[in-house]
Order: C-alpha cells, then structure tokens, then sequence
C-alpha cells in the first residue's frame, strides 16, 4: 500500500562533514501529512539532516527512504519542495520575485517551457505568501523576510508532497512570520508534509505535530508541541539570562 | 557609410560582429549569474592550443578550437564539482596549459611560428571569408537555441544550484551543456574581438545591462542589445579610423559601462529608497490578506 508508506524514513542514519561525524545514528519518521520541528542547539545536526534528506550530503551508513523507496532509487523529486537556508549574499544578475518563483515550477515543467498552468501555479504561489503585488521587482530589493517568502513561493509552486525547509524563520520580522505559518496551515490542511529545522516554534507551535529535539548527531527527545507550549508559543517572552526554562526544555539553548 | 558597406568584407565583417554581439552576452549572463565572470577567458586560453592542433595537423584551426575548447571547459566543470578546495589553482594549471600549450604546438607546426597565432588572439574580424561566417553564423545560431530555449532551466541551475538539484533537473547535463556553449561562444567571438578579449564581449554588456534591470529576462534582452551596439559600433570606428576592431569594440564596452552607470545611479537610489521604505515596515497590510479556510 504506497500511501500508507511515511514520507520520509531516516534509521540509523551517519552523516559526515568533512571528517567530522554529524550525524550519529538518527532516527527520524515524517508521516503522510505531518508537521515535524527539528529543533536542537547549534552543531546537533539540525540543517546536516535536512541536507541529508534531500540527497546533498551522503548517508553513510543506515538507511533514508523518501515515499517508501531509497534515496538511491528515487526519482519523484516533484514531490519534494525545497526551502534553503537564506542567504544574505545578493546573485550576481538581477532577478525578479516572478523568475525566481518560476524557477521552483521546473519540478514539473522540467525541460519544457511553461505552459498556462504553470504561469498559474506560480501566481498561485506568489498570492500564498502576499508577494503577487511585487511579482516584477528585483529579490534584491527585498526584507529579509520577504526573501524568505519568496523562497517558500519557490519550493510551493511545484505543488510538492512534503515541504523541507531548513530556519525559515531565521532573520524574519514577526509579521512574516505570521504570513508564513498561515500559508503552511494551508498546505498542511491539504495534506502537505512538513520537515523543518527551527531554532524556535514561534507562531508556527499551532501547526506541529511533533518536536524532534536533536543533540549531538542523535535524537534526544521527541516532545508533543503542547508539552513545550509556554516556551515554544512565547519564544520572546523567554528571558534570555533564565537558564533554568533551557535546562527545562533543551530547546532554545 | 555606404561606402564601407559596399565592400564585401566589409560587409562579411559587419554580419560577423553583429552575430557575435548577439551570443556573447546571451551566454556571458550565466556566467556572471554564477560569479564565473572569467571563465571565458580561461576557454580563451585553452582553445589557443587547438588553433595551434589546427595548423599541426593542417585541419581548420576553428573547429578544432571548438573540440579543444570544449574538452576544456568540461574539464573545468568537473574541476568545480570535484576539486573543492584547490579548485584554483587547477583551473590555473589548466588555462596557462592551454596557453603554453598552443604557443609550443604551433611551432612545431610545419612554417608555424607564433605570428600564426596573432589574428586569433587580437582577432582579424576584416579577414572572415564566406565559409568562416558560415560556420560563425551557424554555431551562434546553436548558442542561442540553448541560452533562450532553457533559460529558464539555465536560470536554475546558475541561481541556485543546490536547489536546482532538488527539483530534480538534470544539473550535471546542463551545467557541461552551458560549459560547451560557452567554448563555442568563445571560439566564435575569437575572430571578431580575438581569444584575449573575448571574455570582455561576454562580460561587458551584463554588467552593463544590470545597473538598469530589476529581473533576469530583460538584463538578457539589454545585454544582447548592448553587445550587438558594440559590435556594431567597434567595427565601423575600426574602418573609419584604421584601429585594431577587437580593442575598439571592448573600449567602446568599456565606455558604455561608465555611461550607464552614471546614468543609472540616481535611479538606483531613488529605486533602493523605495524599496527600504516598503520593505523596512513590512507593509504587511497592503500586500497581504490573510488566508482563512
């Protein structure tokens, strides 16, 4: 049965950077239409597994499956949408919001040019993260949380399965913030998988089903949101010199 | 102008440079998208050894510049996704190769000297016989089929590679698909502004186009549009004032940057200023309506 199959299965998975050991036997289930938090402080292998993932750092030794096959024999990467870590450095040509939202459709349009429903499907992702209005201007006259939004529109308009998105919320203001978890409830609503790396719930607690709390390369708890409520709904609240609520939860340290 | 005009050379040269104006640039922008601004440069040097293969085994030194250069900028592809640390320093054992290379070759050539060399270094665009701007016309023809049919692909893979990968485009294809554009764009131009500056004609015009643009596309558009005014422009200030073409037409690049650049600035900063005021208060409101079920 293909959809009983978990959208992605990592066991006893190895990474490495260089020669350093990242990932230390890491076991990490994302079931159809769930919303998983990665979270877990700096070096614990946060971004290694998401890269891990999507097939850019080699695994090992243990296993990864993505839709039930192995990475090695996967080929259906349109189901897969993309959310890399923004990067501050400007491209070296102009590009606008449109062209780069476009260059995301390509999942399904791949060598062929774009057709209607592909210029729809990007319009579509563009008005899901309130972009549309500047659809013809250059990315590098954007905020920094617009750029994120743009990227998230990116790896939407392919219409993927299951979205990997590694700090999208890093460096972006808290409004939006608040467009971005309302443009994930809409994907999640219909069905969506979510992968995501965070350094803090932040207005996105609501929408996850599961906190995996990464340390050193291994999994060290995995919590119900709720039971992380406080810290993780009023991230700003947290006083930075109380170290007893990081002690208490291992999540903002 | 009717004059120069009337001489078949003339007129050969001009179709010639106009051509060249075209490609360089359309396949310059993917270069510069990539920070590789001074990859062409690098082909230049290589496919100097296969003008001089050419002449050793008295076959045409352009299309044995082309296989050669090819090879070359495969080569240098691989070197990027292989060699990650001293990726350098092998592309500069590979361009001063290629350099030295040709300089041994042609000499042993039978009555080769270095003097074979000049035209293609400097370029000798007034020499373009029929079948030359065959073969120029032709192969310029094949790089804009790649550089406009897969931009938006091309786009991709320059923009964001890793990204590129992920959406399940044949990356590695493209990427030795562009490296080979790029060494038949360089041997082309080879004639018309020679191997030393052909990477001026490539790059010149983007950074051109860019001070003006906001999106990719219509830098591409401009970019063209700029190469084929220096082109243009090169070879007739070339013929009215007896000057070398190939340093005409990159000095004459070169003036235009500064133009536009000065032209450019207030409307930049007029543009940067609105940008900060829209996007320093994220003016959420007038952009986003919130999505409810």
């Amino acid at each position: 049965m293909k959809s009983q199959e978990p959208v992605i299965s990592l066991r006893g998975a190895t990474a490495s950077l260089g020669s350093r050991p990242v990932l230390r036997g890491l076991d990490l289930t994302v079931e159809r239409g769930e919303v998983v938090a990665l979270l877990g402080p700096n070096g614990s292998g946060k971004s290694t597994t998401v890269r891990a993932v999507i097939g850019q750092i080699p695994v090992t030794s243990g296993t990864l499956e993505l839709f039930g096959k192995p990475l090695a024999r996967f080929r259906d990467w349109r189901r897969v949408g993309y959310v890399p870590q923004r990067s501050t450095a400007a491209s070296g040509v102009p590009a606008t919001v449109r062209e780069v939202v476009s260059s995301g459709r390509l999942a399904r349009a791949r060598l062929r040019p774009l057709n209607r429903a592909d210029k729809e499907a990007v319009n579509a992702a563009m008005r899901l993260v309130g972009m549309e209005s500047r659809a013809g201007d250059s990315v590098n006259a954007l905020s920094g949380g617009q750029h994120q939004r743009v990227l998230i529109a990116r790896a939407l308009a392919g219409e993927p399965d299951v979205l990997i998105m590694d700090e999208p919320l890093a460096g972006v203001d808290l409004a939006s913030q608040q467009v971005l978890a309302d443009a994930l409830a809409e994907q999640t609503r219909n069905g969506t998988s979510v992968l995501l790396v965070l350094h803090e719930l932040g207005p996105l607690a609501p929408l996850i089903d599961r906190a995996v709390v990464l340390h050193e390369g291994r999994v060290e708890r995995v919590d119900h949101p709720e039971r992380l409520h406080d810290l993780a709904c009023h991230p700003h609240d947290t006083n930075e010199a109380d170290p007893a609520s990081k002690i208490e939860t291992g999540l903002l340290s | 102008m009717t004059e120069m005009l009337g001489y078949e050379f003339m007129q050969r040269a001009l179709l010639a440079a106009l051509v060249v104006g075209i490609a360089a640039p359309a396949v310059g922008i993917y270069l510069v998208q990539r920070r590789q601004a001074l990859m062409g440069d690098g082909i230049g040097h290589v496919a100097l050894t296969g003008v001089a293969l050419g002449f050793l085994l008295s076959t045409s030194p352009v299309w044995m510049a082309v296989l050669v250069a090819s090879l070359g900028a495969m080569g240098m592809e691989l070197i990027r996704w292989y060699g990650k640390t001293r990726g350098d320093l092998a592309l500069a054992l590979l361009f001063y190769g290629g350099m030295a290379g040709g300089v041994m070759i042609i000499n042993l050539a039978p009555n080769g000297s270095n003097a074979n060399l000049v035209t293609y270094l400097f370029g000798s665009i007034t020499t373009v016989s029929q079948p030359d701007l065959i073969n120029i016309v032709c192969l310029s023809a094949a790089v804009l089929l790649v550089c406009v049919g897969l931009r938006r692909q091309l786009f991709a893979i320059c923009q964001d590679e890793e990204f590129a990968r992920v959406t399940g485009l044949p990356v590695r294809l493209l990427n030795l698909l562009l490296a080979v554009t790029a060494a038949v764009t360089v041997t082309v131009s080879m004639r018309v502004v020679g191997l030393l500056l052909v990477s001026a004609l490539m790059v010149i015009p983007v950074a051109t186009a860019q001070q003006a643009t906001r999106g990719f596309a219509t830098t591409l558009g401009l970019s063209v549009l700029f190469g084929v005014l220096v082109t243009l422009s090169g070879t007739t200030l070339s013929y009215h004032a007896d000057v070398p073409p190939g340093a005409s037409i990159v000095l004459i690049a070169i003036g235009l940057f500064v133009v536009v650049t000065v032209l450019a600035t207030p409307l930049a900063r007029r543009r940067a200023k609105r940008a900060a005021a829209d996007g320093g208060t994220g003016t959420l409101e007038e952009e986003y309506t919130p999505v409810r079920a």
